[in-house]
């Protein structure tokens, strides 16, 4: 295959996928599989840019989310029956606190399914992570349709307010280092806040200014009204779509709710990009291609998803494990196969273009 | 091209004008350069051609400025296919990841259609010379890539107009060169239209077809070059040694200078220049031994062996990336050396803590605002005073050596460039250390700053200190250092007096020295003594 860099919303729809997967089970050996695959996709299609350093940040904030939830259990969480492990002094709460313990017996049940909730939200961010690492912001920010002016200057700042944020951090803890004052720890931080975040803030109007002066935004020949109503469509119709592929996914929601939030969705934007491209007031420099890789990319995803639905429709118990009595998880070979599927992208997509020295 | 119709502009607070009674108007096809002294308002002016004044500041502007015949009433936006701006910091501008889409950001904005964009691509990546860059990460660049590519980034939208902010004051002198080189190319063959403002006159003044001087009445008055820069508030080297000389016109360049200066070659061929000793004078203070730096798999630096003395002035010049700052941050503690050894007063300064380090070596960085945090001058002298335990008034009293008269109770940020840089370099020496380093302390500063620093400097030197500044700007490496050092590629190339180092150098010679070549003088002031005794 022609080096060449994926679509970044195959990326992000696979990621999600996977994402959406994570949701339908807290078998701790299938998320741990989850973040594997996840993990090898990354490690074999991410590029050398400042954007894709951010996976390793990602796995280390799912490792503090486990143990964050994990203490909350042992402090302040229900008290499951079963094998006492060690027990902390419990507080007698007033009556009003009724439902909240502080202290107590921890259990062996316990400790087993907080750290699989904790597993589960960790694996989802890491799945944002991959996403993040393996799809450059700023061709994502071009897919965003060009009515929606004020929201794309908002996601380019964002986006660039973090690593900007963390060299200011940088410079200010140097100048507190050179001024001979503490510049380590919590009296470090004192005084640190201000002069980071006004330099940050500096150089995000900065950005914005240059992407002004260089025509971001052009109203070109479309009306104010006609624009403003582009832009009320689009924004519902994402929204459509989003309550609609959430209540698809959630086999809570009435599935009647689904559908037609969705078709509404579709529609609106429909109107809305329709009325963009007729202004025709942006063009794109080699845009994106949508080819095979894409859509096995996508597919990829999907599979996963469509695994772990259908297994938890055949076996309940092996998607998610009961604590008590507690015993090993076993892992069920359906959705193992899914989760596997969504590892193809790692070498089914194009490689990336060599970056000349 | 730009007009500028009675305009008065005040930012929102502000009690006195930015800009007072602007009229201007310049030509198609004109390199109208804008000089004045920090602070006067050359930003305020560039920024109002394509309306980022008022539309990114607020504020009130008064009377009219029309770009190519379309008011700046108008957003930025709008004029983008007229007027292309470069800020000060061009890498803080940079929308995309890679260069050719950097390049290609702003026709994408304008709607140009994709056959005629990748022609422009191709093209303005020959105009530029920065064809080989083409796929490079914008993060990789160095400062001089990264102002060509801004460059390339607004000349892709095929302006009439083109703004730039202090294009060469970051750059070494060679990719000062390449940035001129390519502007006046602009000009010359594709008849662009370009407004720009720099304080270092001696590189730019040349190119101009006129002048514009902000006063410190916030005016504007425009003139020729050689009309212009007789009495012109600031000057480069050249034009001063001209008027010492008495010739007329003039001269703007090295070139023109020449033609004029046998005569004065003659009368100083019997003469030394007579320079103040500049030479080591104390025990040795800092010693790198053998040191080799590296940032994840860069080698930054290898090999460096030198020993800084009391009371002498060093110069660390070269390449922009060849490692000067990070010389610089070791010896002040901010970086662990990979190999080798660090001494600064007999200590290992990265194993210092920052309370007992100030004691041994201070670094005024690049930019000396990040070393502020106080409300006032006062505020800022008090906590030094205490942060190191000294007797109330000592900082302030060392400020008052360094720039007399500084109001107390003003807020740092209101101060000038250079009252900025005195105040932090007073903050920094506060606790005696007996090594200063400063990194890049021109930038911003105009000629009359520089001269202040330069004798501020020189005292420090006599007074025992050992300084060292890692800078570009040759003028100042003439007018104040003793000793150069020449950093390439992480080697130390060239290491001696500061006279034979750089005179002997086509690069880093300053005006003066190539004008009286192959004599070597510095500076106009060692002129000027000569033939005055």
């Amino acid at each position: 295959m022609r080096p060449r860099a994926l679509h970044p919303v195959a990326w992000w729809l696979w990621a999600l996928a996977l994402a959406a997967a994570a949701l339908r089970t807290s078998n701790p050996l299938l998320l741990g599989l989850m973040i594997g695959v996840a993990w090898i996709v990354v490690a074999a299609r991410r590029p050398d840019a400042p954007w894709a350093r951010s996976f390793g940040s990602f796995v280390r904030f799912g490792i503090v989310i486990i143990v964050v939830r994990m203490l909350l259990q042992i402090l302040f969480g229900e008290r499951l029956p079963g094998h006492v492990v060690f027990t902390i002094p419990q507080v007698d709460l007033p009556s009003w606190a009724a439902g909240v313990s502080l202290g107590g017996e921890v259990t062996k049940e316990a400790l087993v399914a907080s750290f699989n909730q904790g597993l589960q939200l960790a694996t989802l961010v890491i799945c944002v992570g991959a996403a993040n690492s393996l799809a450059s912001p700023y061709r994502l920010l071009r897919a965003i349709p060009s009515v929606l002016y004020e929201l794309g200057v908002v996601v380019t700042v964002a986006l660039s307010f973090a690593p900007q944020t963390v060299a200011a951090a940088a410079g200010v803890r140097d100048a507190r280092r050179l001024r001979g004052r503490p510049h380590r720890g919590l009296r470090g931080m004192r005084g640190l806040a201000v002069p980071v975040l006004e330099g940050a803030l500096d150089r995000s109007l900065e950005l914005a200014a240059s992407m002004d002066s260089r025509g971001y935004g052009r109203h070109g020949d479309m009306p104010a009204n006609r624009r403003r109503v582009a832009q009320v469509a689009t924004l519902f119709g994402a929204l459509a779509i989003m309550v609609g592929v959430f209540a698809v996914l959630d086999s809570g929601a009435p599935f009647a709710l689904g559908i037609p939030m969705l078709a509404a969705g579709s529609v609106l934007l429909f109107i809305s990009l329709n009325a963009a491209r007729t202004a025709a007031s942006r063009s794109r420099y080699r845009p994106d291609v949508w080819a095979a890789p894409e859509w096995i990319t996508v597919a990829a995803g999907a599979g996963a998803v469509a695994a772990l639905v259908i297994a938890g429709h055949h076996d309940p118990e092996a998607l998610r494990p009961a604590f008590s009595p507690l015993h090993t998880p076993s892992l069920p070979l359906l959705p193992a196969l899914g989760i596997l599927v969504a590892a193809v992208p790692a070498f089914a997509t194009p490689p990336l273009p060599a970056e000349l020295p | 091209m730009i007009t500028f119709t009675d305009v008065t502009f005040t930012y929102p607070g502000a009690s006195a004008p930015a800009l007072a009674d602007v009229n201007l108007a310049v030509d198609e096809g004109e390199f109208f350069l804008v000089v004045g002294e920090t602070g006067a308002g050359k930003s305020t002016l560039l920024r109002a051609v394509n309306g980022l004044v008022p539309h990114f500041t607020g504020g009130t502007l008064l009377g009219t400025v029309t770009v190519d015949g379309i008011s700046t009433v108008t957003p930025p936006r709008e004029l983008a296919d007229r007027v292309g701006v470069v800020g000060q910091s061009p890498a803080a501008g940079f929308v995309t990841d890679t260069v050719e889409d950097e390049l290609a950001y702003a026709m994408e904005n304008l709607g140009v259609a994709p056959a005629a964009m990748r022609r422009r691509v191709e093209d303005v990546l020959d105009l530029l010379g920065i064809a080989p860059l083409r796929r490079r990460s914008l993060s990789t660049l160095s400062s001089g890539e990264a102002q060509r590519v801004a460059i390339g980034s607004v000349l892709t939208a095929s302006p009439r107009v083109l703004v730039l902010d202090e294009p060469t004051s970051a750059l070494d002198p060679g990719a000062a060169e390449d940035v001129l080189a390519i502007l006046t190319r602009l000009v010359d063959d594709l008849g662009l239209t370009v407004f720009v403002a720099e304080h270092r006159l001696e590189r730019v003044v040349q190119y101009a077809s006129r002048i514009g001087v902000v006063g410190a009445d916030r005016r504007v008055r425009a003139g020729f070059p050689a009309d212009v820069m007789v009495d012109a508030p600031v000057a480069p080297p050249v034009v001063a040694l001209g008027r010492l000389a008495g010739w007329l016109p003039v001269p703007l360049s090295v070139r023109d200078a020449r033609r004029a200066a046998a005569p004065l070659r003659e009368r100083l061929a019997a003469l030394v220049p007579h320079a103040p000793a500049r030479a080591a004078t104390g025990e040795t203070v800092a010693k790198l031994e053998r040191v080799a730096a590296r940032y994840g798999s860069v080698d930054v630096l290898h090999d460096v062996d030198c020993s800084i003395a009391r009371g002498e002035i060093v110069a660390l010049m070269g390449r922009n990336g060849a490692g000067k700052s990070t010389l610089l941050r070791m010896l002040a503690g901010l970086k662990q050396p990979t190999t080798g050894r660090v001494l600064v007063d007999g200590a290992r300064p990265h194993e210092l803590a920052s309370t007992a380090l100030v004691r041994h070596v201070g670094l005024v960085p690049s930019d000396p605002a990040a070393l502020l945090y106080e409300r006032t001058i006062a505020a800022e002298c008090a906590a030094a005073d205490h942060d190191h335990r000294l007797r109330a008034g000592t900082t302030r009293a060392l400020l008052d050596r360094i720039e007399p008269g500084l109001d107390p109770n003003r807020h740092p940020r209101d101060c000038s460039e250079g009252q900025r840089l005195a105040l932090a370099i007073a903050l920094i020496l506060a606790p005696a250390p007996p090594l200063l380093l400063l990194d890049e302390p021109t930038r911003g500063l105009d000629y009359a700053a520089k001269a202040r620093l330069s004798a501020v400097l020189r005292e420090l030197a006599a007074s025992g200190h050992a300084v060292m500044l890692a800078t570009h700007d040759v003028e100042l490496v003439a007018e104040t250092a003793g000793r150069a050092i020449v950093i390439a590629d992480g080697e130390i190339v060239s290491d001696g007096p500061a006279r034979e180092v750089v005179c002997h150098s086509p690069v880093f010679a300053p005006q003066v020295a190539k004008v009286l070549a192959p004599a070597e003088w510095l500076t106009v002031g060692e002129v000027a003594a000569a033939l005055a005794s």
